[in-house]
């Protein structure tokens, strides 16, 4: 990290990350909801929203392979399409999380002074709140819907991802090669953006991968609470939340989401774990 | 230390002070009258003019901010819309539910995370040590509100033993007076240990739910922690003196260790607020958290801002206590070092 990346240093890292078991488990994990995702229309086996009265609490069988729930929706197939509302809600949240975050980090370490001063104030407030009471405020003020789920789970993560690289920048401006763009006569936009971001990714990516775990694990959290997905959308956390009083007849329509749910955390943490020992130089 | 607990309290009445002017922008944020936000769609247009008149909204936004900060430094939020009642009675009747549950998951938490960080330590490398790091490892990506309804299924369905919602059942609930609205002390203070029993059944499961991911993090902080102070040369010394290793750990390895421990202990404590909103949800636990959960979906915005504005508050205080016991364990915060 303190040199510029090369492109051996990049086939060292990546062989590091190939011979530890938790990285293999976690990308496995991920890459597995991501084929289903894709694949969904081919994999589930009813329509997701289809309500059908007849067949309502249904254990599983043939035709219904985990159920359906008090309004006779296949549980597998919600499980399914639920797939690719989880994995939209992380990666977009964690892509605008990750963006103004390393936008606000990135100012504050390399300008210093005033401005960074006012930036991390203002970091350190959003952190002064539990993050889920900051995310009912937004969805207090924006209304309940999903989208509003997402960008309140966004912005209550931006204050991590710009400590991050707040701390990571000012590290590297202070490296001779970032010394010797500016004795060339660089601007410090240039210096900034094409010399001292790309040598700060290191932490970066490991926080990112972390983040979209986090964030899929508090949208669920919030759609459990009635105040992220409306009723009757195939995402997880509302499953839980739509089928919770029926728990004594209907077990697996909450003991199947849950899973879900956890399996998909586990698998980007596992991943985030992993690229931290194989971005770290000091484990070899 | 007087100086450093000074800089302290200031940093959390300027924190405040932010998170006061966040809330008190809320109802401007919202599209809209703020009058009808704060109303809702069905006020009367009466009732609309009395609250524009009150909140002075024809008035700029800093004398708005002003009378907002001095009615909040009172504990006035205003009223409920939905309830109509004032909110701070609200908080009042809602917090001691959420603090007993808050506390108790707190003490379930670090006595067994650190009895488990503690024994993975010394059978390090063994099968205990990777079978409690993995559970732990499980714990942090458990989604909590999914434990909770795991935990019912498995106490209060397969094995009916435990009761899965309420503090209280239905019929002992109007035995107990409230002195204190903490269940387990008010039932003791009549007298009325049926009711104590039952309230502490009602207690078990949303207190491990809510206390198993801290558990977790603490477990695996103490391992780490203790880990590291075992390999100091001072704890050779108290080897080679011939002392037994329960003693080694106790006496000197323990206080040591503890600092960054506390610290997990500290912002953990943050987290159970917010994960107490979940799981007074799972277990409609009548506390602080399920009444804000309710008040954000009915967008009853004056209880959101004296709810939120509360939580804030109590958040930073007990972070403060947390700052307190930490430079209390560790001589070099008090000492002389105020460049934090």
């Amino acid at each position: 990290m303190s040199t510029p990346t090369t492109a051996s240093s990049q086939q060292h890292t990546l062989r590091k990350l190939l011979r530890h078991r938790s990285a293999t488990i976690g990308a496995s994990i991920i890459i597995f909801f991501i084929l289903v995702a894709i694949f969904a229309p081919l994999i589930a086996t009813h329509d997701p929203r289809q309500a059908n009265i007849i067949e309502r609490l249904q254990g599983g069988s043939a035709s219904h392979y985990l159920g359906t729930d008090k309004v006779g929706r296949d549980i597998f197939s919600r499980i399914v399409y639920g797939t690719r509302i989880s994995l939209k809600v992380g990666f977009i949240a964690m892509t605008f999380s990750v963006g103004f975050g390393t936008f606000f980090g990135a100012i504050a370490g390399y300008y210093g002074g005033k401005l960074d001063n006012v930036i991390m104030r203002v970091m350190d407030i959003m952190l002064a709140m539990p993050s889920i009471l900051l995310a009912m405020v937004i969805v207090t003020i924006l209304g309940q819907s999903l989208t509003n789920a997402i960008i309140a789970v966004s912005i209550v993560y931006i204050p991590q991802y710009a400590r991050i690289l707040r701390a990571t920048v000012l590290k590297v401006r202070e490296l001779d090669y970032v010394t010797a763009s500016k004795v060339i006569g660089a601007s410090n936009r240039r210096i900034l953006f094409t010399t001292v971001l790309p040598n700060c990714l290191a932490p970066l990516i490991v926080q990112a991968t972390l983040g979209i775990g986090a964030a899929i694990l508090d949208a669920a959290g919030l759609s459990f609470l009635g105040l992220g997905a409306e009723i009757g959308e195939p995402e997880w956390g509302a499953m839980l939340n739509e089928n919770r009083d029926l728990i004594r007849r209907a077990p697996l329509a909450v003991t199947a989401p849950g899973i879900a749910i956890f399996l998909i955390v586990l698998g980007f943490n596992l991943l985030g774990d992993a690229l931290r020992d194989a971005l770290d130089p000091q484990i070899d | 230390m007087l100086s450093y607990l000074l800089q302290r309290f200031l940093a959390i009445g300027l924190s405040l002070l932010a998170v006061s002017l966040i809330v008190f922008l809320m109802v401007h944020l919202i599209p809209g009258d703020a009058a009808v936000a704060i109303l809702g769609e069905r006020a009367t247009e009466a009732a609309l003019i009395e609250l524009r008149k009150e909140m002075g909204l024809d008035k700029p936004l800093y004398h708005q901010y002003a009378k907002f900060l001095w009615d909040a430094l009172h504990l006035d939020f205003g009223h409920s819309f939905k309830t109509k009642q004032p909110v701070v009675d609200e908080i009042r009747r809602y917090f001691p539910a959420t603090a007993e549950l808050t506390l108790a998951a707190m003490a379930f938490s670090i006595f067994f995370g650190i009895a488990a960080g503690i024994i993975a330590a010394i059978f390090r490398g063994t099968f205990l040590d990777y079978f409690s790091m993995s559970v732990s490892l499980a714990g942090i990506s458990m989604p909590i509100f999914w434990l909770g309804l795991m935990l019912i299924l498995l106490f209060s369905y397969f094995l009916p033993i435990l009761p899965s919602s309420g503090r209280l059942d239905v019929i002992l609930d109007l035995d107990v007076q409230t002195h204190t609205g903490f269940y387990l002390i008010d039932t003791l203070l009549v007298g009325n240990f049926a009711a104590f029993r039952n309230a502490v059944a009602h207690l078990i499961l949303p207190a491990v739910t809510l206390g198993t991911i801290p558990l977790a993090i603490i477990a695996r902080m103490t391992r780490s922690s203790l880990l590291e102070v075992l390999n100091q040369p001072y704890i050779t010394t108290a080897y080679a003196k011939g002392l037994p290793q329960w003693k080694v750990i106790s006496k000197h390895a323990m206080k040591n260790s503890m600092v960054p421990v506390l610290t997990v202990i500290g912002l953990e404590f943050g987290y159970l607020l917010g994960g107490a909103i979940l799981t007074e949800h799972i277990f409609s636990w009548p506390g602080l958290g399920s009444w804000l959960r309710a008040a954000v979906e009915a967008r009853d915005v004056r209880a959101v801002q004296g709810g939120v504005l509360f939580v804030a508050t109590v958040f930073m205080f007990v972070n403060l206590i947390v700052d307190i016991l930490y430079a209390y364990f560790d001589p070099r915060i008090r000492v002389g070092d105020e460049t934090r």
